[in-house]
């Protein structure tokens, strides 16, 4: 029995075994001159672990349920770690160019990781929140990487003082759930909602729902984005743009359909309500913003709210759309960070989106990507971020929720103005001294292929390389 | 030949990509080699193209040339002409290499000007031959993306806020009629468009908010569709984003955008509104009509006050694209043959119009009409070339403006008088703004100082126009070239038109 469940939770034994060998092994001998190779192997065991979770099948549950190793969970995980793998190596150069590579940066990315991975698979709410803390502990940490910044330093505490405040919400809707379901074992909680749910409950809902909102940056919970994406070092942000983001989402599916999964039409509402401020919010936001990534905090903000539409659904297509959105947005934005990490004017990082003016003259390859990029962020066909988009309408659609639709295209055309500001900077801006230098090697690859797969994966015989039969696959291990 | 539609459409993309990977360098031959690549593209492209036009079975009112392969979601990426869009493909074709042609001046950012054209044919040619909705749509809203880097790169000085505005406004359209397309797809179950114009959407009125909906859904994503091939066509009063992107783009992209982009809202009509949603074009069908009326005689009074060339020439467009959509919306044969008619019309002399504008732009590098005058004595054979676009914008019997126009008001005669008789002002208000144009730049003395060393057109302008200059006759002499192969379409659609709606007429009286 014990060894089964064991056999179970094995990807998370190893990686967190692997992150306290590293790092004991970097204490006692070399410290920081480990942190390239610790990066490289951190990096490749993402990858085996990716291929070794991704040829699970079937659904397992351990420890009585608090575990579960489902179709739905392998798809967030082998999503998780490909892009915590990418975006730890394309920070590598960028991180020791700055003296910021200390060997704890891959360690506590490993440990990260371990806890998105143990979100997206629990089955209790107990082990949500294990997964949740574990994985939030070690990203107040690396934003405060920098420890001689103001600004980072800033990141770090300001996302843990409202990562704890939303922490708490969760862990009072967690008590309430307990206290009004009486278990905490989501498969429990189901049953207990069979016959119709009582106030108590909805309130424990409103309350979990908060805190997830919170942990995927949803407006009215998106306060602390902005700031922690501007102050914590780039490679970080690049990764708060990603992995976690993708945990956080499948966290919130994971828990609407598992737990709540009979009153869909309780929390329907409130999803549709997050989704709807977001895309607004992101949309309009974003417009003043003149730092990059300050903007790409706001437009990851009205991307959630899209990635929310499919999930407000309720429905297996709409958690297959939400899975592909997310897929879809992680791509988008490993190539823009990928970019973003490559700006620099006389060695030092630039972020400062007037800088790209008439970048097309100096580079017109790594112009064409910011423009694939660009418009693929605003949806615009045939790049993959449209794709995306729709999905998402289709599901919202189907399950009766037109309005959501028409509010989130409309917000779309918001949107688009301030990621076409950002092709008109690179085209047809003023020529001024902008930006400078050439993309290191790793950047370069990175920004090329994304955009490769942004602008062609739709063409037919590609058909975005079989996603949507996978994402098919989850949605309806969770969905029933 | 199985894939002849997706050779045609891709090969100005393989040509792009051509440019893109091999062209080196920034120098006069390489420029020169950009151009020259464009050009034979371009040419191979109208080439292969002619397969098409004479493989075309005129009496088959289907889908031809039909190809399909599986897709996502269950789409297939399908593609096929018939009756109404193959013209639409030819005008694309022929006229690109004499836009790629318009465009040898050019010496700013060649390599990329060329690309974003090539592209631009891909994605035009793809909107006309697409048979699945969203393979229709990836082609429609991806051509925004090389218009507004041709207007933004290469546009006048005010460039930055027209293209703005240019791809803001269309993109707004569009997504409305995105939200529809996902309706459709939801209930049909099928974004495949031979299969939709057959399948009838809900029709049964409900209530919005406490607002009655008749017509039900077909209403509401007939609205959605409407949104965006109004934007694009443009009718009034959504039309203002057409003059400022007309004044800033560079000649070649004005060229474009009144040749062939604005079809994509006719063709839209006639593919989309027309067949899929009949209920809610006969509810709404009778504002269409109004709106086109004030259309032409709004925009044609204010083309009359215009003092820049491009900007009237765009107004004039305008209240041409009204014709259109009057003689779409009166569903009739003559209607709608006379509106196609006039699509195509419109290509070759509104394209020649803004090559006319083009030729002096060149030379003189101002628009304003007070600056020209007396341009005859200078120009003479200028004069002659502009003296017939100009009237062939006017509708004189004999080029083939006339016979749009008079189709389309015989249409629309047959549905509402009034509208005609209003419609038909604008005739005498085109050949006002027109000839009063022609005669504030090209006659009269020249008398300004700067115009007395302007040189007439060169060989290579003149070989641009000959060929718009013959197409524009024979259509006017000849309509039949087009009549004969729209025809047996367009009478398959006004039927089955006809009896949707008949059913609709019934069920109100019963």
């Amino acid at each position: 029995m014990i060894s089964a469940d064991i056999q179970t939770v094995m990807p998370e034994i190893v990686l967190a075994v692997y992150a306290m060998l590293a790092l004991l092994a970097a204490v006692y001998t070399t410290k920081d001159k480990m942190a390239p190779l610790l990066t490289w192997t951190t990096s490749g065991l993402f990858v085996l672990l990716a291929f070794w979770v991704g040829s699970g099948e079937g659904t397992v549950t351990a420890f009585e349920g608090m575990f579960n190793n489902d179709g739905f969970a392998r798809f967030a995980k082998v999503v998780i770690l490909i892009s915590a793998a990418a975006v730890l190596l394309m920070s590598q150069g960028y991180m020791q160019k700055r003296d910021l590579l200390r060997f704890e940066y891959p360690i506590l990315i490993a440990l990260a990781v371990v806890g998105m991975m143990v979100m997206v698979s629990a089955g209790d709410l107990m082990a949500l929140y294990m997964g949740l803390e574990l994985q939030s502990l070690a990203l107040y940490v690396v934003a405060s990487l920098r420890r001689d910044s103001l600004k980072s330093t800033e990141a770090g505490l300001k996302y843990f003082v409202l990562g704890a405040l939303s922490s708490g919400l969760l862990l009072y809707g967690a008590s309430l759930t307990y206290g009004f379901a009486g278990t905490t074992l989501f498969s429990g909680i189901i049953a207990a909602t069979q016959d119709g749910v009582s106030l108590g409950l909805l309130f424990g809902v409103v309350f979990l729902l908060s805190g997830f909102a919170f942990k995927v940056s949803a407006a009215p919970f998106h306060m602390w984005t902005p700031d922690v994406y501007e102050g914590s070092p780039t490679p970080v942000t690049a990764f708060f743009a990603t992995a976690p983001k993708v945990a956080a989402m499948a966290l919130f599916a994971r828990v609407v359909h598992d737990a709540f999964g009979g009153i869909v039409s309780d929390w329907q509402q409130i999803v549709a309500f997050l989704a709807v401020i977001s895309m607004f919010l992101g949309a309009i936001a974003a417009i003043g913003q003149r730092d990059i990534k300050r903007l790409m905090a706001y437009s990851s903000i009205a991307h959630m709210g899209f990635a929310l539409m499919g999930l407000a659904a309720g429905t297996v297509l709409g958690v297959q759309a939400m899975l592909i959105y997310m897929a879809i947005y992680v791509t988008m934005n490993i190539g823009t960070f990928a970019f973003i990490l490559g700006m620099e004017r006389d060695g030092r990082p630039v972020t400062d989106i007037q800088s790209l003016k008439m970048y097309s003259k100096k580079q017109p390859l790594m112009a064409l990507v910011v423009l694939i990029m660009m418009f693929s962020l605003a949806g615009v066909p045939p790049m993959l971020g449209f794709f995306g988009k729709f999905y998402v309408l289709r599901a919202a659609y189907d399950a009766g929720l037109g309005w959501l639709a028409v509010a989130g295209v409309v917000a779309s055309v918001i949107g688009a103005f301030y990621y076409l500001r950002i092709v008109f900077y690179v085209y047809f801006g003023d020529e001024n001294e902008g930006l400078d230098g050439k993309m290191p090697p790793v950047l370069w690859t990175a920004a090329v292929v994304t955009a490769a797969i942004v602008l062609l994966a739709w063409v037919p015989g590609i058909n975005l390389f079989g996603i949507e039969t996978m994402a098919e696959a989850a949605a309806q291990s969770l969905v029933n | 030949m199985g894939n002849l539609l997706s050779l045609t459409t891709f090969i100005p993309l393989l040509g792009a990509a051509i440019l893109a990977i091999f062209l080196r360098g920034n120098d006069a031959a390489a420029q020169k080699n950009a151009k020259w690549v464009a050009m034979a593209t371009t040419v191979a492209t109208f080439l292969v193209s002619l397969f098409i036009l004479f493989g075309f079975d005129k009496s088959n009112t289907g889908f031809q040339f039909v190809e399909e392969r599986a897709w996502l979601l269950g789409m297939n990426y399908k593609m096929g002409v018939d009756g109404i869009s193959i013209l639409f493909v030819m005008l694309t074709t022929f006229l690109m290499p004499l836009v790629i042609a318009s465009c040898w001046s050019v010496e700013n950012r060649v390599k990329e000007y060329m690309i974003a054209f090539l592209l631009l044919e891909t994605l035009m040619l793809g909107v006309f031959m697409a048979l699945d909705l969203v393979l229709f749509y990836l082609f429609f809203e991806a051509g925004l993306i090389p218009m507004f880097l041709i207007i933004g790169i290469w546009g006048g000085a005010n460039r930055i806020y027209a293209s703005f505005k240019f791809f803001l406004y269309t993109f707004l359209g569009s997504v409305l009629m995105l939200v529809a397309m996902v309706a459709m797809f939801s209930d049909a179950g099928t974004t495949d468009i031979p299969t939709l114009m057959t399948h009838t959407f809900a029709s049964e009125n409900f209530s919005i908010l406490g607002v009655q909906i008749i017509g039900g859904m077909q209403t509401l994503m007939w609205i959605a569709f409407f949104a965006s091939f109004a934007v694009k066509m443009p009718m009034w009063p959504v039309h203002t984003w057409l003059p400022d992107a007309h004044v800033q783009a560079p000649t070649a992209g004005s060229v474009v955008l009144a040749a062939i982009l604005l079809k994509m809202g006719g063709y839209g009509f006639l593919r989309f509104s027309l067949p899929m949603f009949p209920i809610g074009s006969e509810v709404l069908g009778p504002m269409v009509l109004w709106l086109s009326a004030i259309a032409i005689i709004y925009t044609s009074l204010v083309a009359l006050v215009q003092d820049d060339m491009k900007k009237l020439i765009a107004y004039s467009s305008v209240a041409h694209m009204g014709y259109v959509t009057m003689g779409i919306f009166a569903v009739n044969q003559q209607g709608i043959d006379g509106a196609i008619f006039q699509m195509i019309s419109h290509g070759f002399i509104s394209g020649a119009l803004f090559l006319c504008v083009g030729v002096i732009y060149d030379r003189m590098h101002t628009r304003e009409i007070d600056a020209y005058g007396g341009l005859v004595n200078r120009m003479p054979a200028y004069a002659l070339i502009f003296l017939f676009f100009t009237m062939a914008n006017v509708g004189l019997p004999g080029t083939s403006g006339f016979i749009g126009e008079f189709l389309v008001l015989m249409g629309i005669f047959q549905v509402n008088t009034w509208v005609a008789m209003f419609a038909t002002t604008g005739v005498i208000l085109s050949a006002a703004y027109a000839l009063w144009l022609y005669r504030r730049v090209v006659m009269g003395e020249l008398i300004k100082e700067s115009l007395k060393s302007i040189t007439d057109m060169t060989t290579r302008e003149r070989f641009i126009f000959a060929p718009l200059v013959v197409m524009t006759l024979l259509l006017g002499v000849y309509p039949a070239l087009v009549l004969d192969i729209i025809g047996p379409s367009v009478a398959a659609l006004v039927d089955n038109y006809e009896m949707a709606t008949a059913g609709m007429q019934s069920a109100v009286t019963h």
